[in-house]
């Protein structure tokens, strides 16, 4: 998978958990950017990503992930090379 | 987008649901069953979450039919549960229930037990989770622990649940679910844990069961998550990350089906439990089509894989007929080849006596299925199909939405794994009345039979040699009491719900007194059929406060019959007046003028939803009906 399809899935993804159609994601997004995006939230958005994306992340990358570009590349390093 | 990891896997994959939960939020006042029907698809956690968001948002300017009742759950757990909450409003919303949760303080739930002030207290909660993880239960055990010890931390702790939900019982008379503890120890012996007595892992198991039996002694339910993980995997229900993250025991990913669980043992209690299973035949109950292949050529029984899976799934049918669940067919058949499988096919486990009603013949199936539901008398809520059909399917959903028609696999074999996931019969306790539930629907049958023979009802109802026998309730039949009382929806005239504790108090209170009936005719013993309970409202006025009898037996005149017993009672107590009130709710048009047929006269009617009767005892005339009445010992 390409970074511009994880891209593409990622903001579908907060589109579809935030019930939105204007979100646009950039690698500079932070928590701080999305209204509703709260520690309690971001849990359960990191959880969405691991069974949408068939992945597993570890318990530190859970909290170390700062920004968009951040978790885009803690995917493409837990997916299958392509 | 669907996720193949929704674990409500016999509920139709969601098409289109964004958009439509995106219209539902746009709207100014959406209509609460569209949120209800949004609820009815495989929704992963993520999903559930959405919706349970958009719910809470517009709940205020929810328009349309309101929720069929209000259930107050409080969940008090040793680790963290409010991430549990939206699953279970949405389990609920699912029900066309509305569900308010009070989530206890971190664990705190011992001093919410015993403190008699409290915000619990305000909450006034109907019903109650208590989930204690195996981490705390097992606290203290280490493997240097003896046998001793550890029976001894056990029974400690049964000690301990045994007084919390006796004062939950004494407080807040509702029901209490206690969940059992997920094993999440990791084991330190292997295969043979089970030697080292200061196992936790071990500990967590053998207080499951001490928990289990405690609980069924104390009137207490269980929900037995261990059970479900079991067949799951507990991977699916326990992420060690984030017990360590955030003390969660289930796992975000698991709520949804953890809040079915949850809502399935709630219902149960209220009475809304599927009742009825009606059946395909072809390539449902067996392999091919009958009337292609003739009886000899459809797969059913020992010999080939698919044979047996058939026959797997019938005796699984089998043993939820014996516990009560009521069979029905409804079939695209022709009625004489279809019926001449079940007599015929010599490892047909189901025999024809076995279905309360067998429709083969060529209509379409959701008119089969309402003939099926009037001729026995039950709400099609109450009913669930299955068929191998998607077709048939998707016409049973959208022309009677009420009928719970579960997705099934391709694979046979998963039929019975299927119908039990699903968990539409969920059932608390098992009556002697469950037991006889399919030997009274064939006495049913026959009856019926003697109803085409008899010329009129008068001489029909002659033949049945009826007896009504009556007492007043009988403590040892507390379950089967509180069981009609709250599943009688259509011959009811009040709808008053009691729970086994305010049927308690209801036989300890001066003012009150309470009937129960069992009809008796010459096909057999129909059980605890009718209740009625009075109040003594005045010096000279008693108030049937409910009065409600189970449809099995509609149609008898038994109606009058109970009366008479009621009006000499009421009597007996020294009344002069009998009053009883018409409440509508719904479903129990059936009753509207049960009153003004009995001899009442109308004192009250504000409106048609509620209506209040007066019966003069001085001059009243029993009715004559061919019902023998006898007052049973107690």
């Amino acid at each position: 998978m390409k970074q511009t399809e994880i891209y593409d899935r990622l903001n579908a993804l907060f589109n579809e958990v935030f019930l939105r159609e204007d979100i646009k994601l950039s690698p500079a997004t932070t928590a701080a950017d999305i209204e509703g995006w709260d520690s309690f939230r971001h849990i359960e958005l990191m959880l969405v990503i691991e069974t949408r994306f068939n992945i597993q992340f570890h318990s530190r990358e859970l909290d170390e992930m700062k920004n968009i570009g951040d978790l885009i590349r803690v995917i493409e390093r837990h997916l299958p090379a392509a | 987008m669907a996720s193949p990891h929704a674990p409500l896997y016999w509920l139709p994959s969601p098409t289109q649901w964004q958009e439509q939960l995106k219209q539902l939020n746009g709207e100014r006042s959406p209509d609460w069953t569209a949120f209800s029907k949004l609820a009815a698809y495989n929704l992963d956690f993520a999903q559930t979450g959405i919706l349970d968001r958009v719910l809470a948002a517009k709940l205020n300017q929810c328009e349309g039919s309101q929720p069929k009742a209000d259930v107050r759950l409080a969940v008090l757990g040793s680790s963290t549960t409010s991430h549990l909450n939206p699953a279970l409003r949405v389990a609920a919303l699912r029900r066309n229930l509305w569900l308010d949760i009070y989530t206890g303080a971190f664990g705190q739930y011992w001093q919410e037990i015993v403190a008699g002030d409290s915000l619990l207290q305000t909450f006034e909660p109907t019903c109650l989770l208590l989930a204690l993880d195996g981490y705390h239960l097992a606290n203290g055990l280490s493997p240097a622990s003896t046998e001793a010890e550890c029976s001894a931390l056990i029974q400690q702790w049964i000690n301990q649940l045994t007084s919390g939900w006796q004062q939950l019982q004494d407080r807040y008379r509702c029901q209490i679910i206690q969940q059992i503890p997920l094993p999440i120890h990791e084991s330190i012996m292997g295969n043979n844990e089970h030697q080292l007595p200061g196992s936790k892992l071990e500990f967590c198991v053998r207080i499951a069961a001490a928990i289990r039996s405690a609980a069924a002694q104390a009137g207490v339910d269980v929900l037995a998550v261990d059970r479900q993980a079991s067949w799951d995997g507990l991977a699916n229900w326990h992420d060690p990350r984030l017990w360590h993250h955030a003390k969660m025991e289930i796992a975000p990913q698991a709520t949804p089906l953890f809040a079915e669980l949850v809502l399935r043992v709630i219902t149960a209690k209220m009475g809304l439990s599927a009742k009825c299973l009606v059946l395909d035949l072809d390539n449902t109950l067996w392999g091919g089509e009958v009337g292609e292949l003739g009886v000899e050529g459809i797969a059913l029984g020992q010999g080939s894989p698919l044979g047996e899976s058939f026959l797997h799934f019938q005796n699984y049918l089998l043993a939820l007929n014996e516990r009560g669940v009521i069979l029905a067919v409804c079939s695209k058949n022709d009625h004489g080849k279809a019926l001449s499988a079940f007599q015929s096919h010599p490892e047909m486990i189901l025999k024809p006596e076995q279905f309360a009603s067998f429709k083969a013949n060529w209509e379409p199936k959701p008119d089969n299925i309402q003939a099926i539901a009037q001729a026995l008398g039950i709400g099609l809520d109450s009913m669930v199909f299955v068929d191998d059909s998607p077709f048939e399917r998707d016409l049973v959903r959208r022309c009677l939405p009420q009928v719970k028609t579960p997705e099934m696999p391709e694979e046979p074999s998963m039929f019975a794994r299927l119908l039990m996931d699903a968990g539409y019969f969920e059932s608390t306790a098992i009556t002697q009345d469950d037991r006889n539930r399919s030997a009274a629907y064939k006495a049913n049958q026959k009856r019926s039979e003697l109803k085409h023979k008899s010329v009129d009802l008068k001489a029909y109802l002659s033949g049945l040699e009826m007896r009504l026998s009556w007492k007043w309730f009988d403590p040892l039949e507390l379950t089967r009491l509180v069981q009609l009382i709250n599943k009688t929806n259509q011959f009811n005239l009040t709808t008053r719900r009691y729970h086994a504790e305010a049927v308690q108090e209801l036989m300890a209170d001066p003012n009150c007194r309470a009937l129960q009936f069992r009809l008796l005719d010459r096909f057999g013993d129909n059980g605890l059929i009718a209740v009625a309970i009075l109040r003594r409202t005045d010096q000279s006025v008693i108030t049937i406060d409910s009065l409600l009898m189970s449809c099995r037996v509609l149609g008898r005149k038994v109606e009058y019959a109970i009366l008479n017993i009621v009006a000499g009672a009421a009597k007996a107590l020294g009344a002069t007046q009998l009053t009883g009130e018409f409440i509508a709710s719904g479903k129990n048009e059936l009753v509207r003028n049960l009153y003004p047929d009995l001899g009442f006269e109308i004192i009250t009617a504000e409106n048609d939803a509620a209506v209040l009767y007066q019966l003069d005892l001085t001059d009243f005339q029993e009715h004559q009906i061919p019902v023998q009445v006898e007052k049973a010992d107690t």
